[in-house]
């Protein structure tokens, strides 16, 4: 699928030197040149669903986003079809988290880049109160209408007016397994907690530890304490603890806490123990889960279905030796915890409307669909576009629930609570599952961290 | 921020304003000279800081006056207050240990013939970007034995003294005559002479199992005896199979140490032969049957390098590692002017090397010793990249210092003005080093 769309553009490596705050990076841009001829003759077979674009030669657009490595690479793919179908030249830069302030001091300096791909619906608000989205233009509005249920529609919406198209979806509620690990110990894909609990006791019985958890990452935490609070506690609850309307030391959190030490506070349940854990940054909690044959260091990995990008890294093959399962129903019903990428356009043109009009048509997201490790809300991306069965059947997990969903609350919550290594959420999540006995201090300490956050209101 | 504050004293005392200079240059052709400098200092050096105290007495967002609120948050915010605790030790331990270690360095291979190289080699960390000397530290002080050098060494010198035992992880399984005890597991139930005991356990991998463990067979009854199994009740890709009997492709636990507790005293003990069988003497009759803990210890898994006790001095050993080789050549430096003599002389006098080493070397390194201490001060109440780096999320917060704290209260935070309150605090702790330093350069000049 790569050769064909390489055989149509001409490269050229440019490159171009990022330096991130954290360090100097040198990444290698890479973009593709229009060749004029070579697009018109092309531009008109590709186009088949009648998305028209307009011509807008010797344009230059930026987009900014947070991605790196192979999904920056395969995102440069999707710039480089629009590139070539409308003759304007795309720029990606880099942005670190949190990009909301990168994206302030670009503003500062003047320089906003045209369109940025936000990663939560907090960050769009706030660009919007800034008075730095600017709202979809008429054809962009149409193709999302086209293209996308209400509920992804509306997270893009601030005050009802659109800003955000969500071009990229991810599914947080997958834990993905060894399947070798589960073959060996008999057990099953649980549907419910209790079952969940149970295949973990099998597979420790037979000698392997059940869970990995990226600890040194906070986010991962969040996450966990996400799927079981909004599957135990319902939709409602969850809605009103991301907008802080309920507090954290509610009985809800309690028992999801509690939930949660289940599988966090058991001895051996955990590979490397707590400590171990809270040194295992996420990737190499997916890597170490499908490495070493019989005898990983765990059996699961609870992460969102970005975990395969890292699988990719081991030999294990996803479908086969790495399986997944949807997150277990802690209540009533098993949850679907979402997140995702919404292209806003800071500085408005026709080629910036253009872009966003792209990123929301079906064409742009198979093209990225196909190289695998991306999701789409788009639904009418055929599903058949996902490189493998294991992503086909997390896609069509996805645009099933339709509105259903709930978006990852960490990423609703300011800043400072949800988002910021080493502190808030993050930060005392990982010391809850350093000491899972103390769910009532853990509680005490997210609502002091809470308050102090949505009170400053950031 | 603070090295840009170093920079931007000396142009004061250069200015010459009260009358026309030795060569009679006007005051307006040297202002017209010295303008390019001034405009590039005060754009560079004096606005920033003009501009971050101002800030400093701001909020958030910039507009409104907040006072010394900023400044209050200093000092009661929990994470600002780890931040000055990590920094005074930073200031205190970095500078002396580096310097202590490039002087001992700088005596000794003053001495030997292949000092250069020796010097060469030490020196050499200081080409590694901070970066990149980060990347490298991150991995040596990983937890993981496999990963980090650190604790391969530290685990591979523990297990040459105590071996770790063959079955970690095991535990009783479902319905299971055993309960744990101590560390380790002891029967519920008193054993009797002639019964034929089960011990199962569940939880070692087959992998795992001891060399030359083979499949558990059931243990013959014994009239003059007790006898029994203990062997691994789980068959792989199964599950438990027949409970508390052994399976035909189950493994016995070769190795395992069983007692028998009779009244809280060992009476007999014995271990499993490599079918999983055992026999105990018929003196051991109505007790219990103990797997001490003995049987089951962790393998050990290393110092918790990164952990948040120990987080801040594993991050200082990098620094050291960095920065000694730099101390140490200037001390060389310092070392090489020293006149012969003096050495000579103490000798003549009958002073041991130690002697000569502590009172006559040191003394008159003195003035070098303080001046790559004072440096190192200063580059380390700075010092960012190495903590940023080194530190996962989970111990950033114990290995925090002013400098991350800055970088986190501005651009993750997003509250500047307290940003700018520790910018304008590490400003205020930079000043008195570096007035000394100024100081000490001036007098001698002067000498």
């Amino acid at each position: 699928m790569r050769s064909s769309s390489n055989t149509i553009r001409t490269n050229r490596a440019v490159t171009t030197l990022a330096t991130l705050l954290a360090g100097a990076l040198a990444l290698t841009a890479c973009s593709s040149n229009d060749d004029k001829d070579g697009t018109e003759s092309h531009s008109t077979t590709a186009t088949g669903s009648g998305l028209s674009l307009p011509k807008l030669d010797g344009t230059s657009l930026e987009v900014a986003a947070v991605w790196t490595g192979q999904e920056q690479k395969n995102f440069k793919q999707v710039l480089a079809e629009f590139e070539k179908r409308t003759g304007a030249k795309v720029t990606f830069v880099p942005a670190q988290d949190p990009i909301i302030n990168f994206l302030g001091s670009k503003i500062a300096g003047g320089q906003p880049p045209d369109v940025a791909l936000l990663p939560q619906p907090g960050a769009i608000k706030q660009a919007v109160q800034k008075k730095w989205a600017k709202p979809l233009g008429a054809e962009a509005q149409a193709e999302l209408a086209k293209n996308y249920s209400q509920g992804w529609q509306d997270i893009g919406k601030v005050d009802g007016k659109q800003y955000g198209v969500y071009y990229k979806a991810a599914n947080k509620s997958l834990i993905w397994y060894n399947a070798k690990a589960f073959e060996n110990a008999g057990a099953k894909e649980p549907k419910t907690w209790p079952e969940l609990l149970t295949a973990a006791q099998a597979v420790y019985d037979s000698g392997v530890t059940p869970f990995s958890v990226g600890g040194a990452d906070g986010w991962t935490l969040t996450d966990w304490f996400e799927n079981v609070y909004l599957s135990q506690a319902g939709p409602e609850k969850y809605d009103q603890l991301a907008q802080h309307k309920i507090k954290w030391t509610d009985p809800s959190v309690k028992a999801a806490l509690t939930t949660l030490a289940q599988v966090w506070g058991k001895k051996n349940y955990v590979a490397g123990g707590a400590d171990g854990a809270l040194q295992t940054e996420f990737p190499a909690s997916v890597t170490q889960t499908f490495t070493g044959g019989d005898q990983p260091k765990a059996a699961m990995v609870y992460e969102g279905d970005f975990a395969q990008v890292n699988i990719g890294e081991t030999k294990a093959k996803v479908g086969t030796d790495a399986k997944v399962f949807p997150f277990p129903a802690v209540g009533s019903t098993a949850p679907v915890v979402s997140g995702g990428d919404a292209a806003v356009i800071l500085k408005d043109s026709k080629g910036a409307q253009a872009l966003a009009t792209f990123l929301a048509s079906p064409e742009a997201a198979t093209i990225q669909a196909k190289l695998g490790g991306y999701l789409s809300p788009n639904k009418n991306v055929p599903v058949s576009a996902y490189p493998n069965t294991v992503q086909q059947t997390i896609a069509k997990a996805l645009i099933a629930s339709g509105d259903d969903f709930r978006f990852d609350m960490s990423d609703q919550a300011p800043q400072a609570f949800g988002g910021t290594p080493g502190k808030g959420e993050w930060k005392d999540l990982q010391d809850f599952l350093k000491n899972p006995k103390d769910v009532a201090g853990t509680q005490a300490k997210l609502e002091k961290d809470a308050a102090a956050a949505y009170g400053s209101g950031s | 921020m603070t090295s840009a504050a170093a920079a931007g004293v000396p142009p004061a005392p250069a200015a010459p304003k009260r009358r026309k200079s030795v060569t009679g240059t006007r005051r307006t052709v040297a202002a017209l000279f010295l303008l390019p400098a001034l405009v590039l200092l005060g754009a560079l050096v004096v606005y920033p800081i003009g501009y971050s105290i101002i800030r400093s007495f701001y909020n958030a967002s910039g507009d409104g006056f907040a006072g010394v609120d900023n400044y209050k948050a200093l000092f009661t915010d929990d994470g600002i207050r780890t931040a000055l605790k990590n920094n005074i030790i930073w200031v205190v331990f970095a500078p002396t240990v580096s310097t202590a270690l490039g002087l001992i360095f700088a005596v000794l291979t003053e001495r030997v013939s292949w000092g250069t190289a020796f010097k060469l080699v030490v020196f050499m960390p200081m080409a590694i970007s901070m970066l990149a000397a980060g990347i490298i530290f991150r991995l040596v002080y990983d937890q993981d034995p496999d990963k980090g050098v650190a604790n391969a060494v530290w685990v591979g010198v523990h297990d040459t003294f105590a071996q770790s035992s063959a079955f970690p992880k095991a535990h009783p399984g479902r319905e299971s005559p055993l309960v744990a005890r101590d560390g380790g597991f002891i029967t519920k139930a008193p054993v009797h002479t002639g019964e034929v005991v089960a011990l199962p356990l569940v939880g070692v991998a087959p992998d795992q199992m001891p060399d030359g463990a083979q499949k558990a067979a059931a243990a013959k009854p014994d009239p003059a005896g007790i006898t029994g199994t203990t062997w691994q009740d789980f068959t792989r890709g199964k599950g438990v199979g027949r409970l508390g009997a052994p399976d035909p492709t189950e493994l016995g636990y070769s190795g395992m140490k069983i007692e028998a507790v009779l009244d809280g005293k060992v009476v007999a003990t014995t271990k499993a032969a490599s079918d999983g069988t055992f026999t105990l003497p018929a003196k051991a009759d109505g007790a219990l049957l103990r797997l001490p803990a003995g049987n089951f210890k962790e393998p050990y898994n290393g110092v918790e390098w990164l952990g948040p006790s120990l987080v801040t001095p594993a991050i200082i050993g990098s620094y050291v590692w960095m920065w000694a080789g730099f101390a140490m050549v200037l001390i060389a430096a310092g070392l090489a002017g020293i006149p012969r003599e003096l050495l000579e002389a103490a000798r003549v006098d009958g002073a041991n090397e130690w002697q000569v080493f502590r009172r006559v070397t040191v003394p008159l390194l003195a003035p070098v010793l303080a001046v790559v201490a004072v440096t190192l001060m200063i580059n380390v109440l700075k010092v960012f990249d190495l903590v940023f780096i080194i530190a996962p999320g989970s111990s950033q917060d114990d290995a925090n210092v002013l400098a991350l704290e800055l970088y986190r209260k501005g651009f993750a935070e997003d509250q500047p003005g307290i940003a700018s309150a520790i910018a304008v605090f590490l400003l205020l702790l930079v000043i008195p080093v570096m007035a000394f330093n100024i100081r000490r350069l001036r007098r001698e000049v002067r000498r």
